[in-house]
C-alpha cells in the first residue's frame, strides 16, 4: 500500500482548490486532488494536453456531471480533443439510437464542445492533428490512444477515464503517479519475435494478433518487444501497425505502454529501457497463430458484415483499402461493410477520391463514433469478419457476436465472396 | 478460526461509512460491461454472474477493465442501485474516481478503503461488516460482526 504521505499543492493550485478560480475548477480540483491522495501522489504536475472520452453515453451520472461544469462556466485550459461519441452526427441514419440515446448522447456530445474540447470525435486523435511531443506530460482516455502516445509518441500519460480526462484539462493538472514517472516506464519483461516468419510480419493481421499475445503476457505491466521491424518515418505502414498492436493489447491486457526496440522513440536499444533481470519470453509463429485464434469465434464460413476502422481508419488505411478496391469488383449484396473514421480523416480521404472509391464498392462510412458502442449492426447479423483485434476482443461479449480476425485483404476477398475467405499459408 | 469482533485496518480511498453484508467477489469485476442498470452482475465470464450487488459491501482483491467504469459506478450511485462501500486488497482509481463523482453531484458518501493483501483474506463472503473511512488517504477500519 501507498504511504499515509501528504499532497502538496503549490500556491496557485491551493488557490484553485479553494475556488478563487470559480466553482468549476474548485470541483475539477477535488477530484484530481481526491485520485491524487488516494494513489499515493506528492504533487500534481502540468499537463499540454488531454483527450476526454466522456462524451460516450453511459448514463445521467455523467450527462449530469458535464452540463454542470458547463453551467459552472468551466473551460478547459489545455488542448483537449474527444473521443468518439455515441451518435454519427454526419451520418444521422447510421445509429439506431432509442430516444433516449438520441437525445442524452447528443446533449452529452453538445456538453463537451461547450466547456471548450475540440470536436474531433475520433479515438485515434493522434491521426487527426493531436500528437504530443516525446516527453511532455498529457492527459490522455481512451486505452488504445494511452497506449499510442506512450509508445508511439513518447508523450507520458497514466491511464485516464471518465472525469478525470475532463477535471485534468480544466485544471491542466494531474497527480505525479504511475505512468509519468521515469522508472514506471521501463520494461520488466522481454518479448523477443526473432523467431516469426518475416513473410508473417508482412501482413497487416500479424499486429493484432502479436497485440493478443503481448496483452497475455504482460497484463497491465510494460514489455520490450525485439525482433520486429518497423520505421516510424515510412509511409505511415509502421505506425499503422503498432496502432493495431497497442489497441489489441490495451484490450486484453490493460497494455497502456510497450517498447519496439529500434522503432519507437524510447528504445534506441534494449538496454536503455529495461529493468535489469527482467525475464526474456521467445514468441513463435504458432503462438501468433493461437492468438489469432482467440479473436476468431466464429466456426464456419458464414459472414453478415465486416467492420473495419477500429481505431479509426487513417488516411494510410484508406488508401491501402482504395488499392485492394481498384479493379472494382463490388462486395456482395448480402454482407454489409462498414468503415468508422474521424471526419478529419474523412475529409482528408474524400479530397483523395478514396472515400468515393470504398462507397462505390458498397462500403459504409461511420464518423464521430463505432460500430462496437453503439446500435449500428442492423438485427440479425451474427457474424463478423474485422482486421481490428480491439473490435473482435470486445464484439462477442458486448453484441454477441461471433467474430473473425483477418486482413485488410482477406476482408474485403470475404465481402466479396459473401463469406468468410482467409489465407494460412503464412501461419503456420 | 471466527474473525468476527475483530477490527481491521487499512488505507481509506474514498470517505464515508457503510454498515451491510459483505459481497466477496472470487475474482474482479469491471462495471463497464459487468454490471447491469439494477446493480446485477452480467459479466458471462464472472463465477458471480447474477449476483446483485445493491446495497452490499463489495470486496474484491482489485479492480479490472475499462476506464468508462467511473461513470458506471456513478450511475449506480445516482439510481440508488449502487454498493454500500467497496474494500480492495490494490487501490483502483477508476473506482475512486466514481465515487468522487456521486460524492460532488449527489451527496452520496461511498467509503472505499484498501487493505493489505494479507488482511483483506480475512473478509468471508455473507458477513455482516462496518466500514468507516476517512478523508483520503487517512486511515479505515472495517469491524467484522460474523455471519
Amino acid at each position: 500500500m501507498a504511504p499515509l504521505g501528504g499532497l502538496e499543492l503549490t500556491p496557485y493550485e491551493q488557490a484553485m482548490a479553494d475556488g478563487e478560480h470559480g466553482e468549476a475548477v474548485a470541483m475539477c480540483m477535488r477530484i484530481v486532488t481526491g485520485v491524487a491522495r488516494a494513489s499515493g501522489a506528492e504533487r500534481l504536475l502540468e499537463i499540454d494536453s488531454a483527450h476526454a472520452d466522456g462524451c460516450l453515453y453511459h448514463g445521467v451520472a455523467g450527462l449530469e456531471f458535464t452540463e454542470r461544469l458547463a453551467g459552472l462556466g468551466g473551460r478547459v485550459t489545455v488542448r483537449t480533443t474527444l473521443n468518439v461519441g455515441s451518435l454519427d452526427l454526419l451520418h444521422p441514419g447510421m445509429v439506431h439510437a432509442d430516444p433516449i440515446l438520441a437525445r442524452n448522447g447528443r446533449r452529452l456530445m453538445d456538453a463537451h464542445v461547450a466547456i471548450g474540447c475540440e470536436p474531433t470525435w475520433s479515438c485515434a486523435p493522434y491521426q487527426t492533428g493531436h500528437r504530443p511531443a516525446r516527453g511532455t506530460h498529457v492527459a490522455w482516455a481512451e486505452s488504445n490512444a494511452i497506449a499510442f502516445v506512450n509508445s508511439v509518441l513518447g508523450a507520458r500519460t497514466d491511464r485516464y477515464g471518465d472525469f478525470i480526462d475532463i477535471a485534468a484539462a480544466v485544471t491542466g493538472r494531474v497527480p505525479y503517479a504511475g505512468l509519468h514517472h521515469d522508472e514506471a516506464r521501463r520494461a520488466t519483461r522481454v518479448l523477443d519475435f526473432s523467431a516469426v516468419s518475416r513473410g508473417l510480419l508482412d501482413l497487416d493481421v500479424a499486429w493484432p494478433a502479436i497485440g493478443a499475445f503481448l496483452g497475455q503476457a504482460a497484463g497491465t505491466q510494460v514489455a520490450a518487444l525485439t525482433g520486429l521491424p518497423g520505421d516510424l518515418d515510412d509511409d505511415g505502414t509502421t505506425e499503422d501497425r503498432l496502432k493495431a498492436l497497442g489497441a489489441t493489447a490495451a484490450s486484453a491486457g490493460g497494455v497502456a505502454l510497450f517498447h519496439v526496440v529500434g522503432v519507437t522513440p524510447e528504445a534506441p536499444d534494449l538496454a536503455s529501457v529495461v529493468v535489469p533481470g527482467a525475464p526474456t519470453v521467445e514468441v513463435t509463429t504458432a503462438d501468433l497463430h493461437a492468438a489469432r485464434d482467440w479473436l476468431s469465434t466464429a466456426r464456419d464460413d458464414r459472414l453478415d458484415a465486416v467492420s473495419l476502422g477500429t481505431p479509426h481508419f487513417s488516411v494510410a488505411e484508406f488508401a491501402a483499402l482504395a488499392r485492394e478496391l481498384e479493379d472494382g469488383t463490388p462486395f456482395s449484396d448480402t454482407v454489409d461493410v462498414f468503415v468508422s473514421t474521424s471526419r478529419g480523416v474523412l475529409d482528408a480521404v474524400r479530397r483523395r477520391g478514396h472515400a468515393d472509391l470504398v462507397e462505390a464498392a458498397g462500403a459504409r462510412i461511420l464518423t464521430d463514433t463505432c460500430t462496437y458502442v453503439t446500435p449500428v449492426l442492423r438485427a440479425g447479423v451474427r457474424t463478423v469478419m474485422t482486421n481490428s483485434g480491439k473490435w473482435a476482443w470486445y464484439a462477442p461479449g458486448n453484441l454477441g457476436i461471433e467474430t473473425v480476425l483477418g486482413s485488410l485483404s482477406e476482408c474485403v476477398a470475404s465481402a466479396r465472396a459473401g463469406k468468410v475467405v482467409r489465407d494460412d499459408r503464412l501461419w503456420s | 478460526m471466527t474473525a468476527s469482533g475483530r477490527e481491521l485496518r487499512g488505507r481509506s480511498l474514498h470517505p464515508g461509512t457503510a454498515r451491510a453484508t459483505l459481497l466477496l467477489l472470487k475474482e474482479p469485476l469491471s462495471f463497464w460491461g459487468g454490471v447491469n442498470e439494477e446493480g446485477t452482475v452480467i459479466d458471462r465470464h464472472h463465477p458471480q454472474v447474477g449476483a446483485s450487488l445493491t446495497g452490499q459491501v463489495l470486496a474484491m482483491p482489485s479492480g479490472r477493465g475499462s476506464s468508462s467504469s467511473t461513470a458506471v459506478l456513478a450511475e449506480l450511485v445516482r439510481s440508488g442501485h449502487g454498493p454500500s462501500g467497496i474494500v480492495l486488497a490494490e487501490c483502483d482509481t477508476i473506482l475512486v474516481i466514481g465515487a468522487l463523482v456521486a460524492a460532488e453531484m449527489y451527496g452520496a458518501l461511498l467509503p472505499i478503503v484498501e487493505l493489505d493483501q494479507h488482511t483483506f483474506a480475512d473478509l468471508s463472503d455473507g458477513s455482516m461488516v462496518e466500514m468507516v473511512a476517512q478523508q483520503a488517504p487517512l486511515e479505515a477500519t472495517i469491524r467484522l460482526e460474523g455471519a
